[in-house]
């Protein structure tokens, strides 16, 4: 499994993914400027966090229109995985990748802390190594974390199994259906708020985060 | 020309900042304020002299970019 790990103007979390893949996948990953347009030779594309473009507009928005998330939709439609973490989630719904959109946290404030997220299915490239229904610990750190879609496609997302992760202790950013985490419906596209990359090593304070990248690894 | 578009959460879709604007001005001793909706308008200079090709081509930008359109409506305004 080959990853690039996309780099916009005021992302800031890449250097946890780079850890977190390197060491899972025991390869370095390659970074993408956000000008670039060739993902040759990527099977999965990272998408990390931070605050692309400053959040100008709406998180993720000017991010979306980058000429490097032509070559993710690209990517993407030919069957690649794509992982958007935070910000990396924002923008996958701003480009129309996954569906819904991330709002204001209900309760307006910028949350910092560490969240439980239930594993929804374990069926796919990315949760192989979770049980189903396991429970997990990941840190969170962001202000529009509020996961909405309409009814309609709730529903759809719960009827054909697309919810990734759920926030299981709390749902404090006031998510629908406490949902933390969604894939498209190939489930090769995962986008979710909370930072795995950021448990993948005993040093960080836990490993909660690393079958997520063992999984792809495996893949 | 100028173009003045409005963008604003849908109905019915929770608008958490709106809401704290409301419960400060009811602080505030305005007890007559009901629900608070908080958007933004966005103002485009246009090198367009017809107001219909104004008002047509920020609609589609509004579509394409200003407005995200899973949960937010908008509308255009041209000023003369």
């Amino acid at each position: 499994m080959r990853a690039g790990i996309l780099l916009f103007p005021g992302i800031n979390r890449e250097r946890d993914m780079v850890l977190a893949v390197r060491q899972s996948f025991g390869t370095e990953p390659r970074i993408v400027w956000h000008k670039e347009t060739d993902l040759t030779g990527l099977d999965l594309v990272i998408i990390p966090g931070g605050f692309s473009f400053g959040d100008y507009l709406r998180c993720g928005a000017m991010a979306a229109q980058s000429p490097v998330m032509r070559a993710v939709r690209d990517h993407a439609e030919r069957g690649g995985y794509v992982l958007g973490v935070c910000n990396g989630f924002q923008i996958l719904t701003e480009t129309g990748l996954l569906p819904g959109a991330l709002l204001r946290n209900a309760g307006l404030r910028f949350l910092s802390m560490d969240t439980m997220l239930k594993v929804e299915r374990n069926d796919t490239v990315f949760t192989a190594k979770y049980a189903k229904g396991e429970v997990f610990r990941a840190p969170m750190a962001h202000g529009d974390g509020n996961y909405t879609a309409d009814e309609a496609t709730l529903d759809r997302l719960e009827g054909e199994g697309l919810v990734a992760f759920r926030y299981h202790d709390e749902n404090r950013n006031g998510s629908a259906r406490a949902i933390a985490g969604v894939y498209s419906p190939n489930l090769r596209v995962l986008g979710l708020m909370p930072h795995p990359e950021d448990l993948v090593d005993p040093l960080m304070g836990g490993t909660d985060g690393k079958p997520l990248f063992d999984s792809l690894a495996a893949a | 020309m100028k173009a003045v578009v409005t963008v604003m959460l849908k109905a019915g879709v929770l608008d958490p900042q709106g809401k704290a604007i409301g419960h400060a001005l009811n602080n505030l001793g305005f007890a007559q304020v009901g629900e608070v909706r908080a958007g933004k308008i966005i103002e485009l200079e246009l090198a367009e002299t017809d107001p219909a090709a104004a008002k047509a081509a920020a609609e589609e930008m509004a579509k394409k970019l200003l407005a995200n359109m899973v949960i937010e409506s908008f509308k255009v305004e041209i000023a003369v």
